[in-house]
């Protein structure tokens, strides 16, 4: 990423200082306090688990979450779950994202498309989606299909939705500016309302990227052999309380490393945002 | 619209008689030029009152008015985004209907595009309108960077410069078309006194090598003063030109500022706008 340096009007560069006397980065900080706050959660939960307060059914100790962790790794139904909801969540979201960002465009940049489909598109957006699942299933079967598509209509709001405010919100002094110059509407599209709205549309990705794996867990609660969420419904109904946890923490790890992707994808295009 | 706008004879005035069409020399023509626009709710709003003015090719001319006159309205209209209500607004002989590549317009707003470097917002106006693309642009664009004191900020992105520096390159992009009549909407009104007055002396310089005619809309007396050839007074709404003066200030203007000269331009078009503003109570 391009560093940024501000310069006065004679060209010379802004010295910045920090609030803080210590000169510890912002940054550096963050992640100082987020792990304090982490670790602390782990000394409570060993704490709890080794005098015994629950028992193991109930609340499993770290050393048990790591075992189940060892015996999951260990067998081969693990890669099974793994592939399952990997390609439930890739194929979800990649098509959210296609269908999102297109449609997004379309209705953002054509009042008129927006005034035709958002009665329809608020609709679908007031129900929880979650309740279309069974539906789906009625539909398409408790195949893949069903997975695909209850991930992908969960996660295409966000997508799209932002990326029409995207669109809608571009300033309209760079649009003057461009018909100034005769520009036509696709070189506008093009040079204007595509990139102003790049952020939005990664902000969406963002916030799709959990919404998708809510999308695949709830598909493999209404059935499924495979899966992440299948696995953790097993163990619940089995009180393997620990592979529950374990479940869980591949949910949340997945989540981070998606979201993580994205925020990198974000901080490209953040530098002239401010 | 037009219904409500009664043409009137002719103003008495010599000096607002408006030559006649096509007359050597003349370049923007406007003849009996009103504006009227559907305001909120009922009626309609008369923006601009029978503008009479023409403007030769390489003269720096200034609208003064107060804020709210119309005299943006009526530089809107010279670049083609609004339509006239009646009379006659000619560049060249031809009516204005739209935006053209011979017309470049320098708003109060720099209007970057905070996703391009300083280079390619100065090629943005070249790309758009076709001229030029890929590396007969940037070439064009570097030149003109130079021009304007901002070649060693072409990698630069528009949020990493000052607002003057901003301004400096929408000068630029709006002269990379190599426009014959530019059209500046107080450029300069949101960047401090200072850096405005550097500006100022840099816009003369950069009109007179570029060779554009120049129509600078200006609520700042002193400014329009420094700039013009020729400063026109608007009144209040509806904005009509209540007075043309020719500016005569000895070459170069740099140093024109302190001079009596120059004082007494600037006392007797205040008490002008100061006379036209108490003429129509607002």
């Amino acid at each position: 990423m391009a560093t940024i340096v501000l310069l006065d009007d004679a060209g010379a560069p802004v010295r910045q200082t920090s609030g803080l006397g210590v000169q510890l980065g912002q940054r550096t900080e963050r992640v100082l306090y987020g792990s304090i706050f982490i670790l602390a959660l782990f000394i409570v939960w060993e704490a709890v688990t080794l005098f015994g307060v629950e028992p193991p059914i109930v609340l499993p100790s770290p050393q048990g979450v790591i075992a189940a962790f060892t015996t999951l790794f260990s067998s081969p139904d693990l890669w099974d779950d793994f592939a399952a909801s990997g390609q439930e969540l890739l194929y979800g979201f990649a098509l959210a994202t296609v269908v999102g960002i297109t449609a997004g465009l379309l209705i953002g940049w054509y009042p008129r498309l927006g005034y035709f489909f958002d009665p329809f598109l608020n609709f679908l957006y007031a129900v929880p989606r979650v309740a279309i699942g069974p539906l789906l299933v009625v539909w398409l079967g408790i195949g893949l299909s069903s997975k695909v598509a209850l991930v992908f209509l969960i996660a295409v709001f966000p997508v799209l939705v932002n990326t029409s405010s995207g669109i809608r919100s571009i300033d309209p002094n760079l649009v003057r500016v461009a018909r100034c110059f005769g520009a036509t509407d696709l070189k506008i599209f093009r040079t204007i309302a595509l990139p102003a709205s790049v952020p939005f549309i990664l902000g969406g990705l963002r916030l799709a990227v959990g919404q998708s794996l809510i999308g695949v867990f709830v598909a493999e609660l209404l059935g499924a052999q495979y899966g992440i969420g299948a696995l953790i419904e097993n163990a619940g109904e089995q009180f393997q309380t620990a592979v529950v946890f374990a479940g869980l923490l591949i949910f949340a790890i997945a989540g981070m490393v998606l979201t993580a992707i994205v925020r990198g994808l974000e901080r490209r295009f953040d530098a002239w945002r401010i | 619209m037009i219904a409500q706008v009664r043409i009137l004879p002719e103003p008495t005035d010599e000096a607002a008689q408006p030559r006649r069409l096509g007359e050597a020399g003349d370049y923007l023509c406007a003849r009996n030029v009103s504006i009227a626009y559907a305001g909120r709710g009922d009626g309609i709003i008369l923006a601009i009152d029978r503008v009479n003015l023409t403007v030769r090719r390489g003269e720096f001319t200034c609208l003064l008015g107060p804020s709210g006159c119309g005299k943006t309205t009526f530089l809107n209209a010279v670049a083609g985004f609004l339509p006239i209500s009646s009379g006659e607004l000619t560049l060249h002989d031809q009516p204005i209907r739209r935006p053209g590549p011979d017309r470049a317009m320098v708003f109060q707003q720099p209007g970057l595009l905070p996703w391009r470097d300083v280079l390619h917002n100065v090629t943005y106006g070249l790309e758009m309108s076709g001229r030029l693309q890929g590396r007969a642009a940037a070439e064009r664009a570097a030149a003109l960077l130079k021009l304007v004191g901002l070649a060693d900020f072409a990698k630069s992105y528009p949020h990493q410069l000052s607002g003057g520096m901003q301004q400096r390159v929408n000068l630029a992009r709006a002269l990379a078309v190599e426009p014959e009549l530019l059209l500046l909407d107080e450029p300069f009104a949101s960047v401090d006194a200072q850096t405005r007055e550097t500006l100022q002396v840099e816009l003369l310089a950069i009109c007179k090598r570029a060779e554009v005619t120049a129509l600078f809309v200006t609520h700042d007396i002193s400014e329009a003063v420094f700039l013009a050839d020729r400063v026109c007074v608007f009144s209040r709404r509806p904005g009509r030109i209540v007075r043309e003066m020719r500016i005569r200030l000895p070459e170069p203007r740099p140093q024109a500022r302190l001079k009596p000269d120059f004082l007494d331009y600037v006392r007797e078009l205040s008490a002008i706008l100061g006379s036209a503003a108490a003429a129509q109570p607002s």
